[in-house]
This record gives structure tokens, sequence and C-alpha cells, in this order.
């Protein structure tokens, strides 16, 4: 779209703006959501609505929320954004790395509304990111997969080579191996975050090679079914799970979106929103560990309850050196911590990993 | 017991009426269904199929109508020719997927250059990975008398793993973090597909949909291949007699409709969708099935099935923004079209009697 082009929508954009009613001073504020799957998914979008009823519990009548569920990244973003902001939303949360070009696009035509985009990494005068630092939880399950495994064999379920995934093998890598040094980490690529048929084929690829430990980076329980039937164990993974505990399930890392959601809009309300880059973990209560059931020895539960408060309380960083690549080369050097550039374009695994990491 | 006797008094009007029978029937059922779900069926019909066009913010909504109209339109106005014949491409939604990466592939291989010549390219790329997609299943059905339906359907998810591949491997976009999807293509201007006057939402697509309409109806009710179609698919026997062959008419129909989703597929990429990720194909090869049916396998019943279409979804998102209604109920609606469509249709053509047998 060239310059004149934009600014001629704009102008376009601002009179349908001026058609909409106005909302006063006290009216509530208007807070939307745009989701990529159903609310009743039980993974990723069904935590999103959690976080978007943890604003109203919250905000009670100071605000006002309406979501878009199922919108596919890509073709249809665009327009479910701009009718999201059409229909006079005062703040835009973006839930899904492809809404990401959209949310920058949108939020050039409607300087007055905010958005956050979730996951990404583009921001704008008015557009802030979020996301979890999942890997953290990765640390704490990798501890428990480390000391629960008796084949010494643990496996991890991935969804697509991305950083945030990366990060997470390598996180539950380093940690299961620090308290079990002759641990060994079988990867499955299912190229998926949602089909029970291939994450149950994954699980049982795993379990074939001798794995009685999984991790998984897919949000459906299919993985923890095939666990229970063959009597091994594994975590719940984006919500709780916690149907399956206290076995197969015996812990979990799980997103609460709430704890920023409430945040966020708290600050809208009191007038000091930023647009910033916000990357929270355990300690932001974004990242949650699920309890820990009575399947796990005492002493290997306080062990990564501690490892839990620890890295919650900022003394702990998961990417600590010394720390090679599988390439053998130095990545941090004996008590160097991880940069979170670093991190964000994480793009290799840690010595010790085997598996084959598609470029 | 309950036999289909086809009827010989079927009236031309009939054919006109069904299609819109089956919009007011689809109106009344999810009317029925929304009331049970303890919405007002009223509003919800209105704000369906009223409020995108006449709406409070209907100045921008009517212009999106084009924008999700045109590929399905460009598609199902290449698939209502095939059909015509009897000849089956279920695939369109894999020929879209590879022609909007083909066409992408000129576009980042070129990458910064600033030509003239880059989108004319594009475009073209994109029709011929359409066209060559299509080819697969004329050719094995030609040489080998394999089910062009089975064919060009499995291609779909062959497509879709070029997709995947493509987004996160080749086409990556290098300054993308290592996450998935290649380069933006609006923010590359000799290669997006912008909207080409401010506040129409039409771009090339748009106006490659309109040409589509009007050049199938040519082709169908002036040429002689649209003459041999026709033939081909009322009385194929016959029409071989008066010359047809039929193997050039699975090449040509699958081609043509390979080619023209393919196009949809880049005018796609380089405008509303931006990039190559593994999600580019969201369906419209798909949806764009009922499209024909629903406008007969008529041109201008394409055009008007295709708008019809664009406003259960555009309409679906407003009444789950002011209403809450489930995004689920879309579906449900276009489902039910096809269906009521497909049931008025064959007590058109047939009679319902009942036999006792001994």
């Amino acid at each position: 779209m060239n310059r004149r082009h934009l600014i001629a929508s704009v102008a376009a954009m601002t009179t349908i703006s001026l058609a909409l009613p106005v909302w006063a001073q006290d009216d509530p504020l208007k807070v939307g959501f745009i989701y990529v799957g159903p609310v009743s998914d039980g993974g990723w979008t069904y935590q999103h609505d959690q976080g978007r009823q943890a604003v109203e519990a919250e905000f009670g009548d100071r605000v006002e929320t309406t979501y878009l569920e199922s919108v596919p990244e890509g073709v249809d973003a665009e327009r479910a954004l701009t009718q999201l902001a059409l229909a006079g939303n005062d703040v835009i949360y973006a839930t899904s790395f492809g809404y990401m070009d959209a949310v920058i696009n949108v939020a050039a035509k409607f300087p007055d509304i905010k958005f956050e985009h979730n996951t990404g990494y583009k921001l704008a005068d008015n557009v802030g990111t979020y996301d979890g630092r999942f890997y953290e939880g990765r640390a704490v399950t990798g501890t428990i997969a480390g000391r629960m495994t008796k084949t010494n064999k643990i496996g991890y379920i991935a969804t697509f080579p991305i950083p945030e995934v990366i990060q997470g093998i390598n996180s539950a890598y380093i940690h299961a191996k620090k308290v079990n040094p002759d641990v060994e980490m079988r990867v499955v690529w299912a190229y998926t975050w949602f089909d029970p048929a291939k994450e149950a084929d994954a699980a049982n690829a795993l379990m074939a090679e001798g794995v009685d430990v999984i991790l998984q980076h897919t949000n459906s329980t299919a993985p923890l079914a095939q666990l229970q039937q063959q009597g091994k164990i594994g975590f719940g993974q984006a919500s709780d799970m916690s149907s399956f505990a206290p076995s197969p399930r015996v812990s979990s890392v799980y997103n609460n979106w709430g704890a920023h959601y409430v945040k966020s809009v708290g600050r809208i309300l009191d007038g000091t929103w930023k647009p910033e880059a916000v990357w929270g973990g355990i300690g932001d209560g974004i990242v949650a560990i699920g309890e820990i059931t009575e399947a796990v020895p005492a002493e290997v539960k306080a062990e990564a309850e501690a490892l839990r408060d620890k890295i919650a309380a900022g003394e702990y960083h998961p990417f600590t050196g010394p720390l090679n690549k599988a390439d053998g080369s130095v990545w941090l050097a004996d008590g160097q911590v991880a940069s979170d550039k670093d991190l964000s374009g994480m793009n290799f695994f840690v010595e010790g990993i085997t598996a084959e990491l598609p470029q | 017991m309950i036999r289909l006797v086809p009827r010989t008094d079927s009236a031309p009007l009939l054919q006109v009426a069904t299609p819109v029978m089956a919009v007011l029937a689809t109106m009344l059922a999810g009317g029925i269904l929304f009331a049970i779900m303890g919405y007002d069926p009223v509003a919800a019909i209105r704000t369906i199929f009223w409020d995108p066009l006449f709406g409070p913010a209907a100045g921008y909504s009517r212009p999106q109508l084009l924008v999700k109209a045109a590929p399905l339109i460009l598609i199902a106005s290449g698939l209502a020719v095939g059909f015509r014949a009897g000849i089956w491409n279920i695939g369109a939604e894999g020929q879209y997927i590879i022609g909007a990466i083909t066409g992408a592939a000129v576009a980042l291989a070129a990458y910064p250059a600033q030509e003239m010549w880059i989108f004319p390219a594009m475009v073209i790329a994109g029709a011929v990975g359409g066209w060559a997609w299509g080819m697969i299943p004329a050719l094995l059905r030609n040489w080998f008398g394999a089910s062009e339906i089975l064919v060009s359907l499995m291609l779909v998810y062959v497509a879709q793993r070029i997709a995947a591949w493509m987004a996160f491997g080749p086409m990556k976009n290098p300054e993308g973090f290592g996450m998935p999807g290649s380069r933006n293509l609006q923010q590359y201007p000799a290669a997006s597909n912008p909207e080409l006057i401010a506040g129409t939402g039409a771009h090339w697509g748009v106006i490659a949909a309109a040409a589509a309409v009007l050049a199938t109806w040519f082709l169908m009710s002036r040429h002689i291949r649209g003459f041999h179609i026709r033939a081909a698919g009322i009385a194929p026997r016959a029409a071989r007699f008066a010359g047809v062959k039929p193997q050039t008419l699975v090449a040509f129909c699958l081609g043509l409709s390979g080619a023209l989703a393919g196009m949809a597929g880049l005018f796609e990429v380089a405008g509303p969708a931006g990039q190559i990720t593994d999600k580019v194909g969201v369906g419209y090869g798909f949806t764009a099935i009922i499209v024909a049916f629903l406008g007969r396998l008529h041109p201008l019943g394409t055009l008007l099935a295709g708008l019809l279409l664009a406003l259960t979804y555009i309409g679906g998102e407003l009444a789950q923004l002011t209403m809450n209604l489930p995004a689920a109920t879309v579906q449900v609606f276009q489902g039910m079209l096809l269906f009521f469509l497909l049931g008025f249709d064959l007590l058109t053509r047939f009679r319902i009697t009942r036999r006792v047998t001994a």
C-alpha cells in the first residue's frame, strides 16, 4: 500500500469511527479478544478465555469484554481485528502469533485504540506484546522427569522448530540431566499444536523407544491417555489437565494469561499503560506449575518446588552457564546467563541432545 | 419402499427458485436453532444478513464482502465449468495453495527489486502453479483412469505439507527471528496486491474475479468448447459422436479450474494474507464448491453465491461481536445452505413415489 492509499484509507476509517457512538468517560472500558480456536478447545484459547473472565471478575462493571473466536490466521485476521476496532473496543488482545502483521496494520489505522499481541515481536506506538517464559516451567518439569525416569529416556513431543519450543526442549533436558547424568532426550516433531491422533502416535513412538516420561508441547490430552494405558507418566500442557491426575499427569505447565490481562487492563484504567514487550515467567504468574501429585516422591516434589520458587524469586535462571551448543561450541561461560535476545532467536540444541533439529 | 422417479415436468423457473428457497429455509432453520440456543432469532438473522450491508459499520463491511467473495468467485467459476462437464475437481484448495507458493516465490526471489514486471510475473506464476497442480489428476485420469475426485482431494494434503515446508524452510523470513512464515508481501510494494481505490476493497483479485465471471459466461454460452462441455455433462456418449474428445476436456477443465484457483491463491497471499505460512490455505477451495453449486454452476449464479457466502462470514463475525453467538454457527449456516440446496434440487428434478413391492 503506498502512502496516498494509506492516508485515504485512514481518512475513510476516521469517517467510520465518527459514525459510531462516542463513549463517554464513565462508560466501561471495552476490551476485545481475538482467538485462533474455539473457547471450548480446552487448551490455548480456553486459557486465554479464562484470562478474559479473570478481567471481568477483577474489574466488574468497569470493563465490558467481547471476543471473536476461531478466527484463522491469514486472510481473515485483519478484517476481524478491524471489526473489533469498529465495535468500539478500547483495547484489543490478539492471542496468536500469526495475527502479528494484521495487528500492526490495523493499529496504524486506529491510533487511539491499544493493541497487545501475544507471542509476537513487533511493537508500535499503540502496540505492545506479551508472552510467557515457558522454559521456566520446563526446568521444573524437566527436573521431575529426570528424577522419575527408570529407563533414563525421557521424550518430548515438539510442535514446530521455533525458538519457544527449542527453549523448552533445552530447558527440560538441562534440568533433567542435572539431577540424572545418564538421562537421554528423545524428540518427536508432531508439526501441529493440536491434533489428538498425531499426538497419540508421537507418544506411542516415544514409548516404543523405551521412553517412560513424556513432556509435551502440544495441547491435547491424547498423549496422557496413551501414557495412562501403559502406566507411564507425563505433564499437562497449556491447561492444567488435572482430570489425568494424580497419574499419568504428575504436574503441568499451564498458561495463566489472566495474570497479565488483569495487570494490563489495570494500567489502561489508571492511565499508565505503555507499549512494551512483556515476557513474564513464573514470578509474574503468567507461567504456572500445576500441583505436583502424590505419584511423585516427596523429596522430588520438594526439589522441584524449591527450583520453582528460586526461579520465581529471580535467584536462578534456567539458562546459566557453563553450557555448550550441540555442535560442541561454547554458548555460555561458567555463571553467564543467557540474554533475552539470544533466547528469542534460539535455533540450536544444547550439548547432549542428539535429536535432530529441523532447520 | 420409497423410490425417486425423474420428473418430466421440471419447470425452468424452479431452477432459479431453488437457491432462493434454500436461503429462506436456512434462515428459518437457523432461526429455530438460535431460538433453542437462547438467542433472539430475528436479531441474529438480521445481524448476519442485514447489518453487514446496511448496519452502522456497513461502510467498512460492504467493501470487505468483495474482498472475501473474490477468491470464492474466482475459484468457483473455474470449478463450475468442470462440474458442468462431469469433471470433479475437489482439490481447488491444493491448487490455491500451490498458486500462492509459486506466485510468492517469484516475489521472494526478486526481493528487494522494485520493478514493474514483478507483480504480473507473480500472477502468471500463480496461475501456472495452480494449473500444474490441476494437471496431475487430469493426466492420471487420462493415462490410468484414476479418479480425479480422489487424486485432486489427496493432493490438497500434499500441498498443505509443501506450504508448511516452505514456511519453515526455504521461504522463511530471514529477518523473522526464526519464526515460521515468509516475508510479508504487503510490505514489499512491487509485489503487493493492495486496495486499488481506497475504501472500495477492490484489489486485483476482485477485478480478476469479475473478469473470470464474464469469461466463463462467454465460454459456456458462446464458445464451441462450452457447448462441448455442456454436451459431455448431459450425454457423454452422444458428445463423443459429436466429436468431443473426453481427454481434452478433462485436461482443459482441470487445468482451467487449477489456474484460476492458483491465481486466487496468489492474489490472497500478495494481498489480504500477506505471507506464506503453514496456514496459507484457509478453506476457500472447499467453500468454492458450495459457491459453484449454490450458483447453479452458472457464472452469474456463482457471482451471487460468492457474495452470499461472504455475507455469512462477515455477518457471522458481527453476530459474535454483538450477540456472543458462537463462531461454529457460521459453519452450521454454510452447511445448511448446501444441504437445503441439494435437497430442494432433488425434489425439483425427482418425484417421490411409494411402491409396494411384492
